[in-house]
């Protein structure tokens, strides 16, 4: 009689759920999980029982309450009759106004600082070096504070500009750079200003597609056309052509002295200059060495091939380089353009009304309701962020190496 | 937004973990040894330090008295320097036993914020400062004007209410501290600086040439100020409220810092006197406090009049006129309830 030796088949017994390879990591995960999802219960729970203990109540309808403060720098037109959530909305603008601004202008400072600083001159890579060294080695606030301190100290008062004030305005009369902000012109959209606009949207358009074209022919015949002049007289002349013809619709506001400030043109506050500045510098330093590293990243036979080819330095850059660089700069740029619109938060040091001051500063204080409106400030940086960096995700997509 | 609830939890169960304890914020003061008071970051007169560092000044002594109350120590307080923005979420969440801190007492912050206002040590109104030299002498002339102006505070809604009804415009420049508002109106950023009158005036003690300029007569609001507790403690808001009441009773029955020990030796003939200087009744320990209690504050703080006169009075770079701060019997509004 043959004997067949069978695994043993007694059942499951509890202490396979620890001892046994199979099943352990299950039973580890699941605990786990148990014990997060409980102090989690516990932390909320905490929370209500002191929100009732204090004999406060939970509740979102505060938004809908009379707002009863002002914003000064308004995208949307607000007043103080209007509510809670409208005030919202407006800091929501403003927050998204200065990061956006920010997010250009510190990539393009961060692109030719980081390019500048692989320059072989030995004084422009070291005051790039300074540069970056400088920026990303202090806190942001301190940046800020400069910025501002210089824009309210250093410029003169708006009464200053007038007559015997030793102040006066710049570009014949039109630009005003005072302590409370630059005064810029204003257009006015007068009839037929529309078409103006409508021939100058087209002559871009016209612009895109002439460098196809010129791509293409360039591809397919080797001839190269003249691809900058072309497109320059394309974005002038249709549009001023159009300009005159009509009259000159579009006229400038200028801003002039009356009573205490400047009035007319556009007003860039202080506050706004200041925060757009620092973001920018400060992050356009880590933007630098991000585009550093990702050149870096591109070999070096790569440069060798093009310069065998006879290809100029700053074709080369432009050709070959900076699109596989890209592919290295994209994902960690991703995250700098996050930070930026999260430092944006600190707007509040220098009284500029984004969301953190009117929602999550002078809302919160004036109706007492510090946990909603830090959940709803939680809630829309988070939906920003991950708009952001889904669209850069999408862009990365594009220039990332494709496998196949 | 799992994570930012997580972190909104955490946050607000650390904030708020210290009222979950059983004890009453006596007990908490008695434990502790020293009264945590939510005080002004810097207001000349109200509550800055001295040459050695010591806090000192009018919401300061309200706090001193206090502790000289519970703890019998005049220096036994720990003061917590608050933004206009930060101190009602500070003494919620029990970071401060009591605020002093130029509050207004209005009524969404008696209810709905859950605090109790539990008296007014100076009674105040929203004021404008400009340079007298723009010429202005009516804040109705004010129309384009930038105004600098403290967030979080009740003079930021009067200030849009008072140019919304005057149906003219101006420019709201916020700033966080009053430190921060002094240097932006200095630095011509701003026309006008707006707040309480009594803050215009410490505040203008401060510059250089004070003479320079002036308050607009326009007072545009009601600004009671006065310590601040949380609700549900009420024994606790007594102590608070008895303490700033034994400092105005003082002034009235001529007790002062001098007087003061002659006075509770022995009864005297005025048997409210006595009542409050404990040397007739229990009323000390009905709060819970020593029988001397009003004595040890008087004898260590001062009077109501004498603190005024120290910090705030004529006589101070601050020089405030009593006003509506005097007794009611001298045409003022203080008036405390009796002690019996």
């Amino acid at each position: 009689m043959a004997e067949v030796t069978l695994p043993p088949r007694d059942g499951f017994r509890l202490s396979q759920l620890l001892y046994d390879a199979r099943y352990r990591s299950l039973t580890i995960q699941v605990v786990a999980a148990m014990l997060l999802m409980l102090s989690l219960a516990w932390l909320v729970d905490n929370t209500v029982q002191n929100l009732a203990a204090l004999g406060k109540d939970f509740s979102f309808a505060f938004l809908w309450t009379t707002a009863g403060y002002d914003i000064n720098q308004q995208i949307i037109p607000f007043s103080s009759q209007d509510t809670h959530a409208r005030a919202a909305l407006v800091g929501i603008l403003n927050t998204l106004v200065v990061a956006f601004m920010g997010c250009i202008l510190a990539t393009v400072i961060g692109v030719l600082a980081g390019v500048l600083r692989l320059s072989k001159n030995f004084v422009v890579s070291g005051i790039m070096t300074f540069y970056v060294e400088a920026m990303r080695n202090t806190p942001l606030l301190i940046w800020i504070l400069i910025v501002f301190a210089v824009m309210t100290e250093a410029t003169p008062q708006p009464r200053d500009f007038r007559e015997g004030g030793g102040a006066s305005m710049i570009l014949w009369d039109s630009v005003a750079i005072s302590n409370r902000g630059v005064f810029v012109p204003k257009p006015v959209w007068g009839e037929g200003s529309g078409l103006v606009l409508a021939v100058f949207l087209l002559s871009l358009a016209a612009i895109f597609i002439l460098r196809r074209v010129a791509r293409k022919r360039q591809e397919q015949t080797g001839q190269q056309l003249p691809v900058v002049r072309l497109s320059l007289a394309l974005f002038f002349l249709p549009t001023l052509l159009v300009f005159f013809v009509l009259g000159r619709p579009i006229t400038l506001d200028y801003p002039a002295l009356g009573g205490f400030n400047f009035v007319g043109g556009i007003q860039i506050r202080n506050s706004l200059i200041a925060l757009w500045l620092a973001l920018s510098l400060y992050t356009s330093a880590f933007i630098a060495e991000i585009v550093r590293s990702g050149i870096l990243a591109v070999s070096r036979g790569q440069t060798e091939a093009a310069f065998a080819l006879g290809m100029q330095p700053n074709r080369t850059m432009q050709l070959v380089i900076l699109p596989q660089a890209l592919r290295v700069i994209i994902p960690p740029l991703i995250s700098q353009f996050l930070n930026l619109t999260k430092n944006s938060s600190l707007a509040l040091a220098v009284g500029y009304m984004d969301v953190r001051s009117t929602l999550g500063g002078i809302t919160i204080n004036q109706t007492g309701r510090e946990i909603e409106g830090i959940l709803l400030l939680g809630t829309f940086y988070l939906i920003v962020s991950l708009i952001i960096s889904s669209l850069m995700n999408y862009y990365n997509s594009g220039v990332k190496l494709k496998e196949r | 937004m799992k994570k930012s609830i997580l972190l909104g939890t955490l946050a607000v169960a650390g904030l708020t973990a210290g009222i979950a304890s059983a004890q009453s914020t006596m007990e908490q003061v008695q434990a502790r040894g020293s009264l945590k008071c939510g005080s002004n970051e810097g207001l000349a007169g109200f509550a800055s330090p001295d040459a050695n560092g010591n806090m000192q000044g009018f919401d300061v002594s309200l706090c001193r008295a206090i502790a000289v109350a519970v703890l019998g120590d005049a220096q036994a307080v720990e003061f917590v320097p608050l933004t206009s923005q930060t101190r009602f979420t500070a003494l919620a969440a029990g970071e401060v036993d009591v605020l002093v801190r130029n509050s207004t007492w209005t009524f969404s912050r008696d209810t709905d914020l859950k605090l109790d206002f539990v008296g007014v040590n100076y009674y105040d109104g929203q004021g404008f400062m400009v340079r007298s030299d723009l010429g202005v002498s009516s804040a109705r002339e004010l129309d384009g004007a930038t105004v600098c102006i403290q967030t979080g505070t009740t003079t930021e809604l009067n200030l849009a209410d008072f140019f919304r009804v005057n149906a003219i415009s101006y420019e709201p420049v916020p700033v966080a501290t009053n430190a921060e508002g002094q240097q932006q109106y200095l630095a011509g950023a701003c026309d006008v600086y707006t707040t309480d009158i009594s803050g215009l005036a410490a505040t203008r003690a401060t510059f250089e040439a004070p003479g320079d300029h002036v308050i607009l007569p326009e007072v545009v609001s009601k600004e009671p100020l006065g310590p601040v507790v949380r609700h549900g403690d009420s024994a606790w808001g007594d102590i608070v409220r008895w303490t700033l009441n034994a400092m105005i009773a003082a002034e009235e029955y001529g007790v002062t810092s001098a007087n003061v020990a002659e006075m509770a030796a022995a009864p005297t003939m005025n048997p409210e006197i006595n009542r409050l200087l404990g040397t007739e009744g229990e009323l000390g320990a009905m709060m819970g406090l020593s029988k001397d209690w009003a004595v040890q504050i008087i004898s260590a703080v001062g009077n109501y009049g004498e603190v005024f006169e120290a910090y705030i009075g004529e006589n101070t770079p601050v020089g405030l006129a009593r006003g509506l701060n005097a007794q009611w019997t001298q045409d003022g509004l203080l008036y405390s309830p009796p002690f019996r």
